[in-house]
C-alpha cells in the first residue's frame, strides 16, 4: 500500500516537473541560454569564411554589413604544414583516439566485472583505492611516466618493463595510448562497476546454474546489459582524447602529432597566422560530431543509467 | 543478437589494438640510436612551429641529405615549460634549441647537457664574439652553439611620410623626441602606436623598451648589474629610463595612434601595431625586426600590401643611442646537445659553422639573422636584415640579451606587470618599488 502511494506521489512529482520545464518562460530561457552558448562558435564559423585581412582587422559581427565570403582559409589550412599537414594530423588523431578509447574501456570492463561479480578478498578496498586514484592530476604523472617509458622499470635487479627506447623522441603511439589508458581507468572502472553491479543477482545465478563461466557471462549477459554505459563512456573518452593537447605534446614526436597540436602550431611563433585556426577548428570538429551523433541515443540513456532505478 | 555482435566486435577490436601496441614496442626500441641504422636519426626539439618550423628544417636539409641523416624536428609552442618536464623525465631529445640563455643555463645545471667537443668549441670560439660565447659557458666549459639572433629596438616608420613631412631619421634620442614633437605639430594627431598585450606575457614589449634605454644610456656594466639584481629598479638609471619613455608613452598627445588613449597600449596586441603603421595612421612604433612578418596581412591607405624597403611603404631604423656607443638588445636561439653520439657532435659543429649561417639567411621567406662572424652578409636579400646582421657582426657593437629574459622568472613577471601598471596610471615610484620587491621572492 505504502509502495503504491509513493509511486503515485512520484508520478505527480514528475508531472509537476514536466509542467514547470515546458512552460513558455522556461522554453524561452532555454532558447536564450542556447543562443548565448552557441554565439562564440557561430562567430568562429562565420570568421572561417572571411578573408584573412578582415579577420585580423574587424570583428565577425561586421560581416553582416560587409559580407565577403571566401574558402581561402580552408584551402590554406588543408595545405599548411607544421612538420605534417592537417589531413595527416587528422589521421594521427584517429590513430591515437580509437585505441585511446577502446583500450581503457576493455580493461575497465574486465576490471569492473571482477570487482562486481567475482568474490575475492579485499575487493571493496581495491575498488575504493582505484576510485581514489582520480584525485591524482594528470600533470603529476608526466615526469614519472616519461621516466618509466624511457628507462623502464627494474625492481630489485629484475627488469619488469624494459622501456620503449633509449630515446622517447623517436617513438610511435604506444606511449600516448598507455598514458590515456592510465588516466582514464579510475573513472571508467567506477562507471562500469556501478552499471554492472546493478544487474539483478538472479540473472547472474541463473546463468551460472546453466553452466556459463565468467567469460560467457561477461559476453552474453553483462556486456549487453551495460552497453548504454559502455557507449556513453566511449563518447566521453573519445572526446577527451580527441581534444587532448597536453599528453600528445609531451609524448608524441612531430610526425605523430594529433590535430589539436598542429592547429596550435599553425598560428606560428608570434600568432601571425591565427586566422587559419578558424577553419582548422571546424575541420577538427567534424569527427567528434560524427561520433556524438552516431552514439547519442546511448549517450542520453547512459547519463540516466542508475538514476531512475526501480 | 545485434547488440551481442557489436559487443563482440568492440572486445576483439580492442584486443587487436592491444596486440598492435605491444608489437610496436620492440620495433621502436630497436630502431633508434643503433649504429648501422640507415639513415641515422637525430631528434631536434625547439619552440618554432608552422612556417618557422619549415624554415628551420630547410636550413639544415642540405646537410642532412649530404650526410645521410634523418633530422627529425619536433616543434612545441610550450617548449619553455615542457623541456624541463622532458629533462626530469629522462626523455631528452638529441639536440634542443633554446630560445633564451636563462632557460638553457638551468638545463646545463641538471648535468644532462653534453659539453661541446673540442672541434665544435673551437668553431664557436672562432665564429662568435665574447658576448655570445659567454651565454653558453658554464664553469669555463662551452655547452651551447649560438645559432640565430633577434635584434630588438627597431623603430618602424614610413619613408614616404617622412619625405612628405620633410623630416629625417634621428641620430640621437633627443632628436627622436624633437622629431615626435615636429610630427605632432604637422599632423595634429597621435604620433606613436604601441601594443604591450601578449596573453600571459603581456608587458614584454614595454620592458624591452625600458631595457633598451637602460643599456643605451647607462652602458653595459650598469645593465649587467641591474640584471644581476645589484642595481635596483628604484635606482636612478632605471627610473630615468621610465621617465624618458614616459615623455612619449604616457603623453596623450603622442599615443596611441590608431587605437585610442594611453591605456589602450595595454589592450593592444603587440603585433597589431603593424596595421596602423601600414595604413599611415601611426607614424612611429618600436618593435623588433620580426614585425616584418606581420605586414603580409596588412594594407596601405591605397589598399596594397606594404613593401618593406628604405624607399618603400614601411622601413625601420635602430633606436638612436642615448649615450655614444651603439648597443643592441635582442634575443637568440642556442643549440645544446643531450647526446654525445658522433653524428650529433658533427651536426653541432655544422650548426656553429658559417655554412649553416649562410644557409639560414638564404632560406626563402625566412627572417633569420645571425651573429655568426663567418656569415656572408651579401647573401641576405632583405636590406633590413642585412643591416641588422652587419650591426651584430660589428665587434664595436655591445650586445645584451633582453633584461627580462635574463632575470629570474618572478622578477621578469613583476617587471611585466609593473610596466602595465605604469601605463595604466600607477605612480612611477610606486610601480618601481613593487617590481623591486619581487627580488625578495627569488
Amino acid at each position: 500500500m505504502s509502495r503504491l502511494t509513493s509511486v503515485a506521489g512520484s508520478t505527480r512529482a514528475i508531472r509537476a516537473t514536466h509542467k514547470t520545464l515546458s512552460s513558455p518562460w522556461a522554453t524561452a530561457g532555454a532558447i536564450v541560454i542556447a543562443a548565448l552558448w552557441t554565439l562564440p562558435t557561430f562567430g568562429l564559423f562565420l570568421s572561417s569564411f572571411r578573408p584573412a585581412e578582415d579577420i585580423t582587422t574587424s570583428g565577425w559581427w561586421t560581416f553582416f554589413a560587409h559580407p565577403r565570403v571566401t574558402l581561402d582559409n580552408y584551402a590554406a589550412t588543408l595545405t599548411a604544414t607544421s612538420g605534417i599537414t592537417v589531413p595527416q594530423a587528422l589521421i594521427n588523431s584517429l590513430t591515437i583516439t580509437i585505441p585511446g578509447a577502446l583500450i581503457p574501456i576493455t580493461v575497465a570492463l574486465l576490471a569492473a566485472y571482477a570487482l562486481a561479480w567475482i568474490d575475492f578478498p579485499g575487493r571493496h578496498l581495491l575498488f575504493v583505492a582505484i576510485f581514489a586514484m582520480q584525485i591524482v592530476p594528470l600533470q603529476m604523472l608526466l615526469v614519472p611516466l616519461l621516466r618509466l617509458y624511457t628507462g623502464g622499470l627494474t625492481v630489485g635487479g629484475v627488469a619488469i618493463f624494459p622501456g620503449f627506447a633509449a630515446n622517447s623522441m623517436s617513438d610511435g603511439f604506444a606511449q600516448v595510448w598507455l598514458t590515456h589508458t592510465m588516466s582514464a581507468l579510475p573513472l571508467a572502472i567506477f562507471m562500469l562497476h556501478n552499471s554492472l553491479s546493478a544487474i539483478p543477482t538472479e540473472i547472474m545465478e541463473a546463468a551460472r546454474i546453466d553452466g556459463a563461466g565468467h567469460g560467457r557471462i561477461l559476453r552474453s549477459i553483462a556486456l549487453p546489459l551495460a552497453m548504454p554505459t559502455v557507449a556513453s563512456y566511449a563518447i566521453f573518452q573519445f572526446l577527451w582524447v580527441w581534444n587532448d593537447l597536453l599528453v600528445s605534446t609531451i609524448f608524441t614526436t612531430g610526425k605523430n602529432a594529433p590535430v589539436t597540436k598542429i592547429l596550435a602550431d599553425l598560428a606560428g611563433m608570434y600568432g601571425q597566422q591565427w586566422h587559419l585556426l578558424t577553419a582548422g577548428t571546424f575541420l577538427a570538429i567534424i569527427v567528434p560530431l560524427i561520433v556524438f551523433f552516431a552514439l547519442q541515443r546511448f549517450f542520453v540513456r547512459g547519463l540516466l543509467a542508475g538514476s531512475t532505478k526501480g | 543478437m545485434k547488440k551481442q555482435w557489436i559487443a563482440g566486435l568492440a572486445v576483439s577490436a580492442s584486443a587487436a589494438m592491444i596486440l598492435t601496441s605491444c608489437s610496436t614496442t620492440p620495433s621502436s626500441g630497436g630502431s633508434s640510436g643503433q649504429p648501422g641504422d640507415n639513415p641515422e636519426t637525430i631528434t631536434v626539439y625547439g619552440a618554432p612551429t608552422g612556417d618557422e618550423q619549415a624554415q628551420w628544417e630547410a636550413s639544415w636539409a642540405a646537410y642532412a641529405k649530404a650526410n645521410g641523416l634523418n633530422i627529425e624536428y619536433t616543434g612545441d609552442l610550450d617548449f619553455s615549460t615542457n623541456i624541463s618536464t622532458k629533462i626530469q623525465g629522462n626523455a631528452t631529445p638529441d639536440i634542443a634549441l633554446f630560445p633564451q640563455p636563462g632557460l638553457m643555463k638551468a638545463a646545463i645545471a641538471t648535468g644532462k647537457v653534453q659539453p661541446l667537443d673540442d672541434a665544435t668549441a673551437a668553431t664557436v670560439k672562432q665564429n662568435f664574439t665574447q658576448d655570445w660565447q659567454s651565454n653558453g659557458t658554464v664553469d669555463g666549459k662551452q655547452y651551447a652553439v649560438p645559432i640565430t639572433a633577434a635584434a630588438k629596438g627597431y623603430i618602424w616608420y614610413s619613408p614616404s611620410q617622412f619625405a612628405q613631412w620633410g623630416v629625417t631619421v634621428p641620430k640621437t634620442w633627443d632628436e627622436l623626441v624633437k622629431l615626435t614633437a615636429t610630427i605632432r605639430s604637422k599632423t595634429n594627431k597621435p604620433v606613436w602606436c604601441a601594443g604591450f598585450g601578449a596573453g600571459d606575457a603581456s608587458g614584454w614589449p614595454g620592458t624591452d623598451q625600458i631595457a633598451e634605454y637602460v643599456l643605451s644610456s647607462a652602458g653595459p656594466a650598469t645593465y649587467d648589474k641591474w640584471v644581476a639584481g645589484d642595481v635596483k629598479f628604484t635606482d636612478k638609471p632605471i627610473a630615468d629610463a621610465f621617465s624618458a619613455l614616459g615623455q612619449i608613452l604616457l603623453n596623450p598627445d603622442y599615443v596611441n595612434a590608431g587605437f585610442g588613449d594611453v591605456a589602450s597600449i595595454n589592450s593592444t596586441k603587440f603585433s597589431d601595431v603593424a596595421v596602423p603603421l601600414a595604413s599611415g595612421e601611426c607614424a612611429l612604433t618600436n618593435q623588433a625586426t620580426f614585425l616584418e612578418a606581420f605586414f603580409v596581412n596588412t594594407k596601405t591607405a591605397a589598399g596594397t600590401t606594404p613593401t618593406v624597403a628604405p624607399d618603400g611603404d614601411v622601413w625601420a631604423f635602430m633606436m638612436p643611442p642615448v649615450g655614444g656607443k651603439v648597443s643592441v638588445m635582442g634575443g637568440g636561439d642556442f643549440a645544446a646537445a643531450f647526446s654525445d653520439r658522433p653524428a650529433v657532435a658533427k651536426f653541432m659543429n655544422y650548426l656553429a659553422s658559417g655554412d649553416h649561417a649562410n644557409s639560414l639567411i638564404t632560406v626563402p621567406g625566412a627572417t633569420f639573422i645571425t651573429a655568426n662572424q663567418a656569415v656572408d652578409v651579401s647573401k641576405e636579400a632583405d636590406p633590413l636584415l642585412a643591416d641588422a646582421i652587419k650591426t651584430l657582426k660589428d665587434p664595436n657593437t655591445t650586445f645584451r640579451f633582453g633584461a627580462g629574459d635574463s632575470m629570474p622568472a618572478v622578477v621578469q613577471q613583476a617587471f611585466w606587470k609593473g610596466t602595465i601598471d605604469w601605463i595604466n596610471g600607477t605612480d612611477q615610484a610606486t610601480a618601481l618599488a613593487q617590481v623591486q620587491a619581487a627580488w625578495a621572492d627569488v
